[in-house]
Parts: C-alpha cells; structure tokens; sequence
C-alpha cells in the first residue's frame, strides 16, 4: 500500500541534518549532524528530554519546516528541493500527522474532520464518503460520526485525529505524543491502535513520547539528546 | 481541471470554517459589521440629498426646450427683457406653435416672504408671473387640486413642494403680495422639479402688482425638436436686435444647481471617507483577532496540505462577506430611512427655497457597497497576509 522506499530499504532518510533557531540575536542550535534511517514498515519511537528537538526531527520529516544544513528524504523525495507550494501537494499526499492536541476543526463533525485531506486529492464525493467510513471504522467511531470534537472524550478526538491521519493512505504517519493529553486507559487504546495500524496494515510510523510505556509498544526506540540521536537512553 | 476544483474545494472549506465560528466572535463581528453599515448609511444618506437636489434640477427641464435670460445674466435674478424681445423670441425659428401661437412664456420672477410651516420663521419663495404657454413648455405640469388662475385676476396657483413647505400656501388660502391678499385657487406638480417650489401668477398682474411695466426677466420656449435647439440658439444670437443668452432648459437647471451639488457632493465623500478609515481599522481589528483565534487551527490546515493561496482568499471572502453584510445593511437602513425624504433648501443662485426628496438611487446604493467592499479588502488584506505567512511549526506550538 505504500511506496516502497528508492534506495536502501530506507523509507525516511535524514542525513547531517542541522537545525538552528533564532530568537532576537540568539542562535539556538537544536539539531547538529543528525543522521536516522527509518526502514519501511517500522513503528519508531523517538524518545529524549524536553526541549531536546523531537518535534523539530518530526516537523522537519514531515516537510513542516526545513533544515538549516543537511538533507531529509521521504520515499525518494528530497524535501529541500521542493518549493514551498510543492511541499504542501507533498505533505497531502505522503504524510499523515497526528497532534498531541488532536487540532480537530471545532465546527467540523467528526466525519468532515476526517474528510478534510481527501479535499486535497481527486476524489468524488461519493468516494470521499467511502474513504471517511473505512477509517472511522478502523478508528472504531462509526457511531460518532455525527458528533462534534467538544462532545467527544479526549481518548475519541484522538481516534479521529488518527482516522484524519490515515485516511488518504499516507506514505508516513507522524504522531507528536499523541498520548500525551490522554489517560493511561484512552492512552493505551490509542497506542493499540497505532501497532494495529503498524502491524496489520504495514502504515510506517513515527511516534514522538515522553513515555516509556508508549515506546514499549514500538519496533524500535531512538532517544534524542543533545542534538544527537543514540539507540540507549542516557542515564 | 481538477487542481482548479481542488484549489476551490480547499477556499470553500476554509472560508466556511471561518464563517462558521462567527458566533463565537460575534461582539467585534456585530461592531464591524455595524461600523462598515454606518459608513454606508451615512455616504448614501448624504449623497442622496445631493442626487435629490439634481434630480428636482434635472426634471425641471427637457431637451426639447430652451430657456432665454439677457446676455451676461448667471440667473433669472439679474436678468431683464423687454417687451420687444419676447415678442422677437418667440417669433424665432424653431419654436413649436399649437393654434393659440408659439409655444413661449414671457416670465418675471420676484421674491416673496411667507412664514415655514416647520418654524414660523419667514422665508424667500419666488412667485412667478407666466403666461399661458407656461404649462406646455415645462414637462409634466398638472394641477392637482383647486383649477388654475384666472388670466387677469389676483389669483396664484402653488406648487407642490411650495404648499408643502409654507403656512397659507393651500387651496382655500392667500398669499401677501405687496399691499394686497391674492387667494391660492390650485396646486400643482412638475414632475418633481424646481417649479413645484414656486407660486404662480398671471405675468400681467404681476407686472402691474410690482410696477415693472412691460418687462420680463426671461422667456421659456418649447421646441419642435431637441434637434431644433442649434437653429433656435443660432437665430438669436445671430439678431442685432437681441443680446441674449440661450441655453436648453436641462442645461440651465443643471447649472443652476452645480454650486450646492459641489458642497454637498464634497461633503458626503469627506464624511463617508473618515469614516471609511475608522471602520477599515475595525475590520482589520476583527479579521487580526480572527486570524489570531485560528492560529492553530490554520496551521493544522496547512500542514495536512492546505495552500498558501488558499488560506489568503478564504480569509479574504470571509473580510468581504463581512463588508458587504455591512454594507447591505447600511444601504438598505438609508433606503428606508432617506429615499423620498422631502426637504427645502437654499438655492444659492436664486436665493429662494427649493423644496425637493432626497434620491436614494441605485446608483447610489451601488457605490455604497462599492466603498463597503473596499472597507472589506483592506481590512482583510493584511490579516490575511499575516496568517499565509505564519511558520507552520511555530503556529503548530501555540495553543
Ligand atoms: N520556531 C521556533 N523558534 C525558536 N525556537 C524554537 C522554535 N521551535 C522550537 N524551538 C526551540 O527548539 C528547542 C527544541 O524544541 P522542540 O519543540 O523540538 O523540543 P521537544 O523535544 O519537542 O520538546 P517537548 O518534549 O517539550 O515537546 C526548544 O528549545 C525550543 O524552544
Ligand atoms: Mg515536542
């Protein structure tokens, strides 16, 4: 279902990437000489301190943001080449994003949340429809399709920020703690249906968390520290 | 085909996004709105006095029929002629004739005072001495109450606008003239001209009543055609006899008019314009805050892939949405309130009342959502700006 990866067996390549912030006249350097290969089909945890740069690593995987130095490559595609306008048709096409506050449209229902990437795509109204049905009902909501975001719980705004997420089928999904806001109950639904997701339909994932018990349920965990990625937590 | 559809798919989702939390922002919405209505209310308001004015102007004369004042004369006020000329002018090539004779009405024209009917305060009105071709050559003259006045007696007729404005000046009443009482025997209409703001006598009883002898001020004349006008005009100034000034009755009524069309048309705009910049930063103030209340939930929109572009025109239809709501609702505030609302005012040229309606025209009402549009796209223009160029992962972060 998704593309394969051009070279290597690598899905996601980021490659010397680094990322400088200014704030006024500081420079705050978040990233240096980062390097991660994502393989397709992987569920990767990526783990590390506050204020470390794992939401600048997603943002930049994403096409959100651009690195200061470096290359990042989805599927083959290098990021840096595109322009801003192409980079938005790509993030549609390629990349689903799953926010820690969900950012559901609050006049939308939950099935015109869903629906709102398809706009982006080619596809008639009728297999619009199809399209939100199918990923409602892998999300487990088909009977709140008609509700709005504040008369959900916060577990089931999530379980639509995951269906907005995959229903177009994206190359990439990338969650920035997206248990973070949530019970461990609702958290764990959330993170069952993440591998799900891994495992029965082969999505790849990156998951940014602070918990140890979200990245127990990924393939692999990478922690982030320092502007520098390690396989081990540093003590 | 289908990138145009998309591109149009993701503005209407955004801009209804927009419109759909209306409510939640509807205080600065309602002020807007208001601000931009108010604006209109008062451009159209004020301009449709000025429209009135020129339409009470422009309907006191047609094309096909001419006005002739002395060479050199601005108004009826200062201008004079003799018995001699009136006869040579309507005698004239190009002046329509029916069985009485030509159609020419030798004219004079003093200023009378009678008491408002709204303050008591006197005030000038012109009472005018025709003759009997008077009603074929001004359009649409009807009497419409009372009959008119018997040639060769003390009598007047009213106009409309006259009985409207003036105590005493309705049928059954009388007038001061001089030393005697003329009683009021009819009323008339002119279409809604100028002549409706006058009073009418016999032109020889008038002349006799002021001691002017044989003479005129002016001679209106109708025509055989709008086309005869050149060959009218050509006769009389070519006469040695005469030393005359001849113009179509359309041409002088407008410029009789250009002075207070000026002062009222310039204020109009200088009103509606500063007021214009007040509500411009109104609506930049809601449209900012709209953008504001939004930040993430645009930033969210363009991270799933939404367009720049996209984000700018939906902003901007919401700002114009805005604007023209405004501006209906200012447009149709000023309609009920103004159009046909009767009022006198100064004729600065003959120094005497004229009463006409305010005119609020189609015209009017148009331009009066035109400057609401304009309210809108430059109220709307930076906010929108602002929010194409937000950082996508720096908005991401705002809650
Ligand atoms: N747009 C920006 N402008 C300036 N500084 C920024 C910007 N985005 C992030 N930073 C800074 O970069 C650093 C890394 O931020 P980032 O959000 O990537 O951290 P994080 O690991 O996701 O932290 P958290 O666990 O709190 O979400 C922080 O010091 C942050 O203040
Ligand atoms: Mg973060």
């Amino acid at each position: 279902m998704s593309d394969q990866p051009a070279t290597n067996g690598a899905l996601v390549r980021v490659e010397g990437v680094e990322k400088v912030f200014h704030r006024g006249t500081e420079d705050i350097h978040v990233l240096a000489n980062l390097n991660l290969q994502v393989p397709a089909g992987e569920f990767l945890a990526l783990m590390g301190p506050s204020g470390s740069g794992k939401s600048t690593l997603l943002n930049l995987i994403g096409g959100l943001d651009r690195p200061t130095k470096g290359r990042v490559s989805v599927a083959g595609d290098h990021i840096e080449k595109l322009s801003d306008h192409q980079l938005a048709a790509w993030r549609a096409r390629h990349i689903g994003f799953v926010f820690q506050l969900y950012n559901l449209i609050p006049v939308l229902t939950a099935e015109r949340n869903v629906e709102l990437p398809l706009l982006l795509t080619h596809l008639t109204k009728a297999e619009r429809r199809k399209h939100v049905e199918t990923a409602l009902a892998m999300v487990g909501l088909t009977h709140r399709a008609q509700h709005y975001p504040r008369t959900l719980s916060g577990g089931e705004q999530q379980r639509v920020g995951i269906a907005r997420g995959i229903v177009t089928d994206p190359t990439l999904l990338l969650c920035d703690e997206p248990t973070g806001d949530l019970d461990r109950k609702s958290g764990d639904e959330i993170l069952n249906l993440l591998q799900a997701l891994n495992r029965e339909h082969g999505k790849t994932i990156i998951m940014v968390t602070h918990d140890p018990h979200a990245s127990a349920r990924a393939s692999r965990t990478v922690y982030l520290n320092k502007g520098e990625l390690t396989n081990t937590p540093l003590a | 085909m289908t990138a145009l559809f998309n591109w149009f798919a993701q503005i209407g989702s955004i801009a209804r996004f927009g419109l759909m939390s209306i409510p939640q922002r509807r205080g600065a919405v309602t002020a807007t709105v208001f601000g931009i209505a108010g604006v209109v209310l008062v451009f159209v308001g004020v301009l449709s006095i000025a429209a009135g004015f020129r339409r009470a102007m422009a309907n006191s004369g047609s094309a096909d029929a001419a006005i002739v004042l002395r060479s050199g004369s601005d108004s009826e006020m200062v201008s004079g002629l003799g018995r001699n000329d009136t006869r040579l002018i309507a005698d004239a090539p190009g002046v329509a004739r029916n069985a009485a004779g030509p159609l020419s009405s030798a004219e004079l024209f003093v200023i009378i005072n009678l008491p408002k009917r709204s303050t008591g305060t006197d005030a000038n009105v012109p009472l005018r001495g025709v003759e009997a071709a008077a009603t074929s050559v001004r359009d649409n003259l009807r009497i419409t109450a009372g009959r008119m006045f018997e040639w060769g007696r003390n009598e007047v007729i009213v106009g409309a606008g006259a009985a409207r404005e003036f105590a005493g000046l309705e049928v059954g009443g009388s007038v001061k003239v001089g030393r005697e009482t003329w009683p009021v025997v009819g009323e008339f209409t002119a279409g809604g001209g100028v002549a409706e703001s006058e009073v009418w006598s016999d032109a020889k009883v008038l002349q006799a009543a002021y001691n002017r002898g044989d003479s005129f001020q002016s001679v209106y004349v109708r025509l055989n055609s709008a086309g005869a006008f050149q060959e009218f005009k050509d006769a009389l100034t070519a006469n040695p006899q005469l030393s005359v000034k001849v113009l179509r009755q359309s041409e002088h009524f407008a410029e009789q008019s250009t002075a207070m069309m000026k002062l009222i048309t310039t204020l109009g705009y200088l009103i509606a314009f500063l007021m214009a910049v007040g509500a411009v930063f109104g609506a930049l103030n809601t449209m900012y805050s709209a953008v504001a209340a939004r930040t993430r939930e645009i930033a969210t929109l363009r991270a799933l892939g939404f367009g720049r572009g996209a984000v700018v025109i939906a902003l901007m239809i919401e700002s114009l949405l805005l604007a023209v709501g405004g501006g209906i609702v200012g447009a149709g505030l000023a309609y009920l309130a103004f159009n046909n609302f009767h009022a006198a005012t100064i004729n600065w040229q003959s120094f005497s009342m004229v009463a006409f309606a305010f005119a609020v025209t189609p015209a009017l009402l148009v331009q009066g959502i035109f400057w609401a549009t304009g309210i809108g796209l430059i109220g709307g223009l930076l906010p929108a700006l602002r929010a194409a160029r937000l950082p996508i992962a720096a908005a991401l972060r705002e809650l």
